[in-house]
């Protein structure tokens, strides 16, 4: 039963919008669905390889700058930027872990943080090929209904997390956690650390540039500072990670439900709704403090609180 | 008898000092051979200079004629030397079973083979029992033989053994002795690092002595014993304490 657990989840979710949502719904469960993509690929390398990244708005960035100039200087369609993000996003990660992945701990997360928000700069400035602080427009939207879009971000998240599983019961998935628990002794059993690691990484990038590519064409706009957002991207898919549950299948999904829903919640009290980078520091906090695994890790000390509280 | 590892005239220095100068040796095919000497005296530090975190400020170290000193350690593991830590380092949120699993994947690609060589150490190591518990929870004397597990699972033609024997109590010596003779039968050459000078004695075939990074001596357990410098530098040490 547990084994089917994925499938019948995702059958759910194929049939949900027959249920006849809101636009309004629509829209933030295809957000949903696109953060868990993201948080998916974060756990990867954060999760399992345990190289803590504070800058994945770079590649999400980078992916959805890719759909966007494909379309504003090429004149193709943003679409084709979903396939084409995967070369281009791997280059980048490439090109880019040769450099922070020779940092360990705390200054690979500082390196990772730092890239992000080079690459935002540069975005910013470089006007003539990205739009500058303008950003792209896509003039005319694939659809005006939001079903399409709902499916296609479903598909893309329902292979990530097959891929996701099929990775981490391989022998990647051993060695990403043996690098997570012990560079030196992973080193010393023979498993070429800086290899596996760069593989994490790009595939972590990979898969968080397709989710910025679909984001260009599910948005239709782009500027360098919603596309390499530090706070509410490379810092919100930490979160969300943290709050379902670090290096399990489902944390992410758990993770990205709350956090959007919460991010949509708090937004909208009035005289709140600016404080609410605020209010996710507090959460994030209170989360490492009580349930550091997460909600799907830490599911039966959860159980257990909340039965104390009953009683 | 044929030479597996050669250590040629090795010196290592961290800043102005030298850890080991001007040391070298060979081990046998098949042997045993202890590597002994007073605190300090660079047993760690030739382990690593062998298993490749160290690259010697000079000389050189063959594995089977090849010279692999200046490789890393993961491609000096995969031509076939495999190596235990003495402060040990298990993969802690990982059961034991996973540990031995991720090493056994060197020389296997599917699940299924990595599976198989991972039981068949765990049982030749006696961690049977234990093969499910999350190594962080497990006491000294197992993470030490499973640290033995997760070297022998990469199928090393070699193997170097830091202090495996510290710390145990007797029960667990004797049976730790057993098992690095079953691996000796094996026909896996083992260098061993140890301060039990009954178990070096009563396993090795050959001993090296260290002192000060210099080799004070080398030959049979017998020839060690009767040796007035090495009865020297050892009671030197007992005095200072």
């Amino acid at each position: 039963m547990k084994k089917y657990f994925p499938l019948i989840a995702l059958a759910l979710l194929a049939i949900l919008p027959l249920v006849g949502l809101s636009t309004y719904m629509m829209h933030i469960i295809i957000l949903v669905v696109m953060w868990s993509i993201i948080g998916m690929a974060w756990n990867l390398l954060g999760g399992y390889c345990g190289q803590v990244s504070f800058g994945h708005a770079a590649y999400f960035g980078v992916g959805a700058y890719t759909a966007g100039i494909l379309y504003s200087k090429l004149g193709a369609s943003p679409w084709w930027g979903v396939p084409l993000s995967i070369i281009v996003v791997a280059l980048f990660a490439f090109v880019l872990g040769y450099v922070v992945l020779r940092l360990r701990g705390p200054f690979f997360a500082l390196a990772t943080l730092a890239s992000g928000e080079v690459m935002r700069v540069t975005t910013e400035n470089w006007g003539d090929f990205t739009g500058g602080t303008l950003g792209i427009l896509v003039q005319q939207r694939t659809w005006v209904e939001k079903t399409w879009y709902y499916y296609i971000i479903l598909l893309i998240a329902a292979l990530t997390f097959f891929l996701v599983k099929k990775l981490i019961e391989s022998k990647l998935g051993y060695y990403f956690v043996a690098i997570r628990e012990d560079q030196d002794a992973a080193e010393s059993l023979g498993i070429n650390t800086t290899l596996y690691k760069t593989v994490a990484l790009c595939i972590s990038g990979i898969l968080t540039g397709i989710a910025g590519a679909f984001y260009t064409n599910y948005m239709g706009y782009i500027d360098p500072h919603v596309a390499f957002a530090l706070h509410d991207i490379s810092i919100i898919t930490i979160m969300i990670v943290m709050v379902g549950g670090v290096a399990t299948y489902w944390g992410p999904f758990v993770g990205a439900v709350i956090m959007v829903l919460l991010a949509e919640w708090v937004r909208s009290i009035p005289g709140l709704g600016a404080a609410h980078q605020t209010l996710f520091g507090i959460l994030l906090i209170v989360i490492i403090i009580f349930l550091p695994n997460g909600i799907v890790g830490d599911y039966k000390k959860l159980k257990r609180l909340v039965g104390l509280g009953r009683t | 008898m044929v030479n597996l590892l050669e250590v040629k005239k090795v010196s290592m220095f961290f800043g102005g000092l030298a850890a080991i100068s001007d040391v070298s040796f060979e081990i046998r095919k098949g042997e045993i051979l202890g590597l002994i000497g007073p605190n300090g005296a660079g047993k760690t530090t030739m382990f690593n200079v062998v298993n490749g975190f160290f690259n010697p400020t000079k000389g050189e170290v063959f594995f089977k004629g090849k010279k692999i000193s200046g490789l890393k350690p993961h491609q000096i593991c995969k031509l076939g030397v495999a190596r235990t830590f003495q402060v040990v380092k298990p993969l802690q949120r990982m059961s034991v079973l996973d540990n031995v699993i991720a090493s056994a994947f060197l020389r296997v690609k599917s699940r299924a083979e990595a599976d198989e060589i991972a039981a068949e150490t765990i049982k030749f190591t006696g961690l049977d029992d234990d093969k499910d518990v999350i190594s962080k929870g497990l006491p000294l004397g197992k993470r030490k033989k499973l640290e033995m597990a997760r070297a022998l699972a990469t199928q090393p033609e070699m193997l170097l053994l830091d202090e495996s024997f510290a710390g145990l109590n007797p029960a667990e010596l004797d049976e730790s002795i057993g098992i690095i003779r079953k691996i000796k039968e094996r026909g896996i050459t083992i260098m061993i690092i140890e301060h039990h000078m009954k178990v070096i004695m009563a396993i090795s075939d050959r001993i090296v002595v260290l002192s000060y990074g210099q080799k004070l001596a080398e030959g049979t357990p017998k020839q060690i014993g009767n040796n007035p410098l090495v009865v020297e530098a050892y009671l030197g040490e007992a005095e200072s304490a």
